[in-house]
C-alpha cells in the first residue's frame, strides 16, 4: 500500500484499504480495556448460565441427541451464539454511538484517515470481542468437561470468522439507522429468528422442511455446522462450504455497509 | 505568490440545493483568514470540501501541492482540525486524547509523548493531563481541542467556529493562542459569525452567503470598500418616525431595525446637530465596523 492513496470517487468503487485501520482498533481496545473487568465477566458469565441451566434443566428430560449429551450439542450452539451476538452489539450499538453519537469518526476522518479504514476497522473490531467472547466460552467447555479434542481449538479461528460475518452484517444496520431504536427491529427480526432456525437449542432436523431450506441459507447454520463436530472430535463435513458462506457473507456485508456509510456520511 | 490553499470555481449541491455557488479563493501561507457568512451561507460544507471529505460537483482545490479530493490523505497529513462540534473522545483523559489521535497520523507513541507537555501548557491543562475529559468544562474542552489539532505539527489549521458557546474569558484565551500560532508561521483558516473575532484575528476576510463570496479583503478595507465611515444609532420609541422625517437629509444610508435607526454617513456633525433638537431620542455615535458591512452584505433578516 503506498502512502497516497486516491479518495474514492464513487459510493461503490471497490475498498481500498491500508494500514491506518490500526490506530482506531488500538484506540476501541484502549476504551475496552478500561472495563475489562465486566467485560470479561460477561463473556464467561453467560455461556456458563446457559450451559448450566439450560444443559440440566433440559438436558435431564432429554435422551442423547445422536452421540452426544445434550449439554455437549449445546455448547456447540452456545460458541456460535455468543459470538454472533458479540460481533452484532458492538458493530450496531458501539458502532452507532462511536458514529453517530460521540463524532468519534468525524474527529477521525480530519486526520489521513480514510471511510474505508474506518469501516475496515470496525468489522475487525467487532471480530475481535467475537474472538474474546469465543475463547471464554471455550475455556468454559475445557472446564466442564464437554470436549477432550484436539480439534476444539479450530473454534478459536472460527469464532474470528463468525465475528467478521456478523459485524459486517451489524454495520449494514447501523449505516441505515436513524437511531438506537432501529436495532430492535435487527434483533427481533433477524437475530432471533436466527438462533431458534439455526440448531443453537436443538438439532434443524426437528423443524419442517421450508425452515429447514430457510436455515440453510442463515449464516449462523453454517457456524454451527462447523462447531459441534470440532468439539465432537470431528472433522466437519463440507468444511469449505461452510467456510464459504460465512466469508460470503462477511464480504457482502463489509461491502454493502461501505457504500450505505459513503452514502451517508457524504450529506 | 505563495498559496497553500487555492479554489477555483469549486461548486456542491445536494440535491436542488446550491450550497457552495461558484467559490474562488486563494490563502497565503501565514495568514490568518476568515469566513464570514451566516447561518446556512455554505462555510462548514466549504471546509469539508477543502479537506477532501466530500466531493465537489465542478471546480479545482489545491491544498499544499496535492489535488484535493484526489490527494486529500497526504493534504490531511499537514492540516489539523478544530471542529464545531465537540468530538473528543468522553472514555479518555486529556492526555489519551492526545496520544490516541496522534496515532490516527501515523506518530509513534515517543513522539507525541515527547510533544504533550508543550501541547497541554499551550491549552492550560497542564493539570488536568490525567483527568476525564467528561469533567472539562467548555472552555477547557475547546482548548484541548485545540490541542489535538496541533499534535501533528500542521501547517495550516482550520477551525470551524473556534468560539462558538464560550464565555468571554475562554474566547479571550482561545484568540490569544490563536495569534500565537500565526505569530509562529502557521496558516489559519476560520469560520466564524462572530464579527468581533474576525475583526481581531483576520489578516484577511471573505463574507460569505448562499454558497458564494460576496466581498474579499483585510477588515479595514471591507469596511472602506463597503460602509459609510460613521454610524450614528438612534433609539427611542419616535425613532422610526423621526428618521423618515429628518435622516433622510442627513444620512447617506439609514435602516430600521425595531426601535433602532441606524445611519450611515461619512460626516456627522450635520446629523448629530439635528439630533440636538429631539431630546427624546438617545443615541450612539461610533466609527463602522464589520458587523455594519456583515449586516448590509447580508441583511438584517434572520437565517433559519
Amino acid at each position: 500500500m503506498t502512502g497516497e492513496s486516491k479518495m474514492t470517487t464513487h459510493y461503490f468503487a471497490l475498498p481500498e484499504f491500508s494500514r491506518r485501520f490500526i490506530p482506531i482498533w488500538r484506540r476501541n481496545f484502549l476504551v475496552w480495556k478500561k472495563m475489562a473487568g465486566s467485560a470479561i465477566l460477561g463473556n464467561l458469565a453467560d455461556p456458563v448460565i446457559y450451559m448450566l441451566g439450560m444443559g440440566y434443566g433440559l438436558g435431564g428430560m432429554l435422551p442423547k441427541i445422536g452421540e452426544m449429551s445434550y449439554m455437549a450439542f449445546l455448547s456447540a450452539g452456545i460458541v456460535c451464539y455468543s459470538t454472533m451476538n458479540s460481533a452484532s452489539f458492538e458493530a450496531l450499538y458501539s458502532g452507532f454511538s462511536r458514529m453517530h453519537e460521540q463524532r468519534t469518526w468525524d474527529a477521525i476522518l480530519n486526520t489521513p484517515v480514510t471511510l474505508d479504514d474506518i469501516v475496515f476497522s470496525e468489522v475487525v473490531w467487532a471480530a475481535s470481542k467475537s474472538l474474546l467472547s469465543g475463547l471464554a466460552v471455550l475455556l468454559v467447555i475445557w472446564l466442564l468437561g464437554m470436549s477432550h479434542s484436539l480439534l476444539s481449538l479450530w473454534i478459536i479461528p472460527l469464532a474470528l470468522l463468525v465475528g467478521l460475518c456478523f459485524a459486517a452484517l451489524g454495520l449494514i444496520v447501523t449505516a441505515l439507522a436513524p437511531g438506537y431504536d432501529f436495532f430492535m427491529y435487527y434483533f427481533t427480526l433477524v437475530i432471533t429468528p436466527m438462533v431458534l432456525l439455526c440448531g443453537v437449542f436443538f438439532p434443524v432436523e426437528q423443524l419442517p422442511q421450508l425452515l429447514q431450506n430457510v436455515s440453510s441459507l442463515l449464516p449462523l447454520t453454517h457456524a454451527v455446522n462447523l462447531a459441534r463436530p470440532l468439539l465432537n472430535d470431528a472433522i466437519p463435513a463440507h468444511f469449505l462450504l461452510h467456510i464459504a458462506v460465512l466469508s460470503g457473507y462477511a464480504l457482502t456485508g463489509f461491502y454493502v455497509s461501505l457504500v450505505l456509510f459513503r452514502k451517508r456520511l457524504s450529506q | 505568490m505563495n498559496a497553500v490553499l487555492s479554489a477555483r470555481d469549486l461548486r456542491k449541491s445536494y440535491g436542488d440545493q446550491i450550497v457552495v455557488d461558484g467559490l474562488n479563493l486563494s490563502i497565503q501561507r501565514g495568514e490568518c483568514f476568515g469566513l464570514l457568512g451566516p447561518n446556512g451561507a455554505g462555510k462548514t460544507t466549504t471546509l469539508r470540501l477543502m479537506l477532501g471529505l466530500i466531493e465537489p460537483d465542478a471546480g479545482e482545490l489545491r491544498l499544499f501541492d496535492h489535488a484535493v479530493p484526489d490527494q486529500a490523505r497526504a493534504a490531511r497529513l499537514r492540516v489539523g482540525v478544530v471542529p464545531q462540534m465537540d468530538n473528543l473522545d468522553p472514555d479518555f483523559t486529556v492526555a489519551e486524547n492526545l496520544l490516541v489521535y496522534g496515532r490516527y497520523f501515523g506518530i509513534s507513541d515517543a513522539v507525541i509523548e515527547a510533544r504533550l507537555p508543550d501541547l497541554l501548557e499551550f491549552a492550560n491543562l497542564t493539570h488536568k493531563r490525567d483527568v476525564k475529559v467528561t469533567t472539562l468544562s467548555g472552555g477547557m474542552k475547546r482548548r484541548l481541542t485545540l490541542a489535538r489539532a496541533l499534535v501533528n505539527d500542521p501547517e495550516v489549521i482550520f477551525l470551524d467556529e473556534p468560539t462558538t458557546g464560550l464565555d468571554p474569558q475562554a474566547r479571550h484565551l482561545i484568540w490569544q493562542r490563536l495569534r500565537e500560532l500565526t505569530a509562529h508561521g502557521k496558516t489559519l483558516l476560520l469560520t466564524t459569525h462572530f464579527m468581533d473575532e474576525a475583526e481581531r484575528l483576520c489578516h484577511r476576510l471573505a463574507v460569505m452567503d448562499n454558497g458564494r463570496i460576496i466581498s474579499e479583503g483585510s477588515p479595514r478595507e471591507l469596511i472602506e470598500q463597503n460602509i459609510e465611515p460613521q454610524v450614528v444609532e438612534v433609539f427611542g420609541e419616535h425613532a422610526a418616525a423621526w428618521a423618515q422625517g429628518h435622516a433622510v437629509h442627513h444620512a447617506q444610508r439609514f435602516e430600521v431595525s425595531g426601535e433602532t435607526v441606524y445611519c450611515y454617513v461619512s460626516d456627522a456633525q450635520p446629523l448629530l446637530q439635528e439630533l440636538q433638537q429631539h431630546p427624546e431620542l438617545r443615541y450612539l455615535h461610533r466609527p463602522a465596523n464589520l458587523e455594519d458591512v456583515f449586516l448590509k452584505l447580508t441583511g438584517r433578516e434572520m437565517r433559519e
